[in-house]
């Protein structure tokens, strides 16, 4: 049986530093939400306002927002988390200090060994399913005790798969996911059409796929015709990001575009103050309707 | 259909094989790296033909083309051998650590008449190719300085055992983050003539320089500056900045925006006085496949087109890459 998904999921792009548009907006963001007692009054504001969904990274402060929530079981009843992995600048920077076997060890606290030789040196298992599961659970460890319905493979993995041809770990992802964690497999990517073609040749069936769609094509790969017709014809469940373009498109413009197409199931965005969060709320019933 | 192959499977080769992969014109016949626990957990989950030494790859698959992208001390041996087998060739920057190789190589590719792109990839950035539209229609007048910048997360601790810590691998914020800024800055003054007051500074690490700080003095009058740091925690990622001043105005470049500002309105461009900002999204073209950047997949697209249409690169050829190893170079020297 599938997870239902809340129509709006809440983002944390801007918690980061991270705006696609402009990078002065990003380090005045950035700047405001040094701690995760600022990042957790915004997201009070969105329970409050009944956004109960955070799609979120690993960074290390989800950690605290983890937590945070754990404790106070009765303040955030029914608040779910959408993790995303992997983060992917932590491994990126480790790799480029430490070598690829020397982040690997980091990130798996040394469960990585496969053959031992002769002489005790071990050697790092090549078994690439292996290398996952010990990666989502080192990623996953932060949520333990959390709801964790959908569980999301990141961009930069999902579309460096996709390039590479590497379908067995799409399909030893999604597996590990719902026996392991009893969770649905989610996918982020900025090439939804080609994505959507081998997930099908993956026998991924129905997948959650959370891609850009907005009015102007913005990191829409493949271009806006191609996801035009997927969203019509094709049997998935997708997820709206970067609806506003990252503020290119006015919000009204933006939803009413967005809300068009009626297989979209849920919008992610983020915003960091309560008004901004009421105004995206507002305007999507508005349109959903 | 273009046959290719790759060489180095390291964070970028791996990038590149992605979008390599994807290009619809493009059959991959060989991948290669010398880490065989890379090789051996690839090859589990891929059709592709995985190799560790490139000669071998070379001989038995004999690709149109290959992209080289392993660290730069590599470069030269391994172009040379591609050439001589009559490949075009793709190389990640900085292109070479010896003005006699690059020397040697720029006359070889010509020799052999192939394609040879370097991996500057911020040409094909929608706001840094704008800036260069601008001023070749002198929308700002006569210029007089120019300021590149940039900073980023690199190497925030002590400790660094990979490639890019050692300086006779090609190692340090000069050859590996600089090379960008320097050629960019090539791309829209010239080089310049000489250079002053330079310091190469250790923030973190013991063998390599994190920041680089210059005067550069171009034969035109232009003034520049150069401010390069990859210690820079308050980043999240690379950001690099050009300024450029002129007699009519200021151009704030990133890869973000570009913002202008004229003195007067300029009614050839449809430019009014005063700030104009052009926004990424506006000046970027739909990409076929994407993967962490747009840039990077349009400059593969240039390369791939060049190989089947048989067209030389107009930028990003090794003659232009070997202009800012000079500079590199200058840098060095000055600094010592």
């Amino acid at each position: 049986m599938q997870t239902r998904m809340d129509r709006i999921l809440f983002g944390d792009n801007q918690f980061f530093g991270i705006n696609h548009a402009s990078e002065e907006k990003a380090r005045v963001q950035a700047m405001r939400f040094r701690d995760s007692k600022a990042i957790m009054k915004v997201l009070d504001d969105a329970y409050d306002l009944g956004i109960k969904t955070f799609m979120c990274t690993t960074h290390d402060v989800i950690e605290d927002i983890c937590a945070f929530v754990r404790e106070n079981p009765r303040r955030y009843e029914g608040f779910k988390f959408y993790p995303g992995m992997p983060y992917a600048h932590k491994y990126a920077n480790a790799v480029t200090e430490d070598g690829i076997l020397g982040a690997l060890k980091r990130f798996t606290s040394g469960n990585v060994f496969g053959t031992v030789l002769k002489g005790g040196e071990a050697l790092i298992t090549q078994d690439v399913t292996k290398l996952m599961r010990l990666l989502v659970d080192a990623e996953m460890k932060m949520f333990q005790g959390l709801s964790t319905e959908v569980i999301f493979l990141q961009n930069v993995l999902v579309d460096l798969l996709l390039g590479l041809g590497m379908k067995k770990v799409f399909i030893e992802y999604a597996k590990y996911v719902k026996e392991r964690y009893r969770a649905e497999p989610g996918f982020i990517t900025m090439n939804m059409p080609r994505l959507l073609d081998v997930l099908e040749e993956c026998g991924i069936e129905n997948p959650i796929i959370c891609s850009s769609i907005n009015k102007s094509g913005f990191r829409m790969s493949g271009g806006i015709e191609a996801y035009e017709k997927a969203l019509n014809d094709r049997r998935f469940r997708p997820i709206a990001m970067s609806v506003m373009a990252s503020g290119a498109i006015s919000p009204d413009d933006a939803i009413r575009y967005v809300c068009g197409f009626k297989k979209i199931e849920s919008i992610v965005f983020g915003a960091s103050s309560k008004s901004h969060i009421a105004q995206s709320k507002e305007l999507i019933a508005k349109y959903s309707s | 259909m273009v046959r290719a192959g790759i060489i180095g499977l390291g964070k970028m080769g791996i990038s590149h094989l992605a979008i390599l992969n994807a290009h619809p014109g493009v059959k991959v016949v060989g991948a290669c790296d010398t880490s065989t626990f890379v090789t051996g957990c690839m090859e589990k989950v891929s059709d592709l033909a995985f190799y560790s030494d490139y000669k071998k790859m070379l001989k038995e698959c004999e690709p149109d083309c290959v992209m080289v992208v392993t660290p730069t001390s590599s470069h030269a041996k391994i172009l040379e051998d591609c050439l001589e087998q009559g490949t075009h060739v793709f190389v990640e920057k900085p292109f070479c650590l010896s003005r006699t190789e690059g020397e040697s190589l720029v006359a070889l590719a010509e020799k052999k008449n192939v394609v040879n792109q370097v991996g500057y990839h911020n040409k094909f950035i929608g706001t840094f190719s704008k800036v260069k539209e601008l001023l070749d229609k002198k929308a700002l007048g006569d210029l007089y300085a120019i300021h590149g910048e940039a900073y980023g997360p690199v190497v925030l601790r002590a400790k660094g055992s990979t490639w890019r810590s050692q300086k006779n691998e090609g190692g340090g914020c000069l050859h590996d983050y600089t090379s960008h800024v320097v050629d960019l800055m090539n791309y829209y003054v010239g080089m310049p003539a000489k250079v002053g007051g330079t310091i190469l500074k250790k923030v973190f690490s013991n063998d390599v320089e994190d920041a680089v700080y210059s005067s550069l003095f171009y034969k035109s009058g232009i003034a520049g500056q150069l401010s390069v740091n990859w210690s820079e925690s308050s980043y999240r990622k690379m950001s690099t900045t050009i300024t450029l001043q002129g007699t009519k105005g200021k151009i704030v470049a990133d890869r973000q925006e570009l913002r202008i500002f004229l003195n007067e309105k300029n009614a050839g461009l449809g430019l009014e006085a005063g700030w104009t900002i052009y926004n990424i999204t506006e000046l970027t073209p739909p990409v076929w496949f994407y993967l962490r950047g747009e840039e990077y997949s349009f400059q593969i697209d240039y390369f791939v087109n060049c190989v089947s249409g048989g067209k030389k690169p107009g930028i990003n050829s090794f003659r232009s890459a070997l202009d800012t190893d000079q500079v590199i170079d200058m840098l060095t020297q000055d600094a010592n």
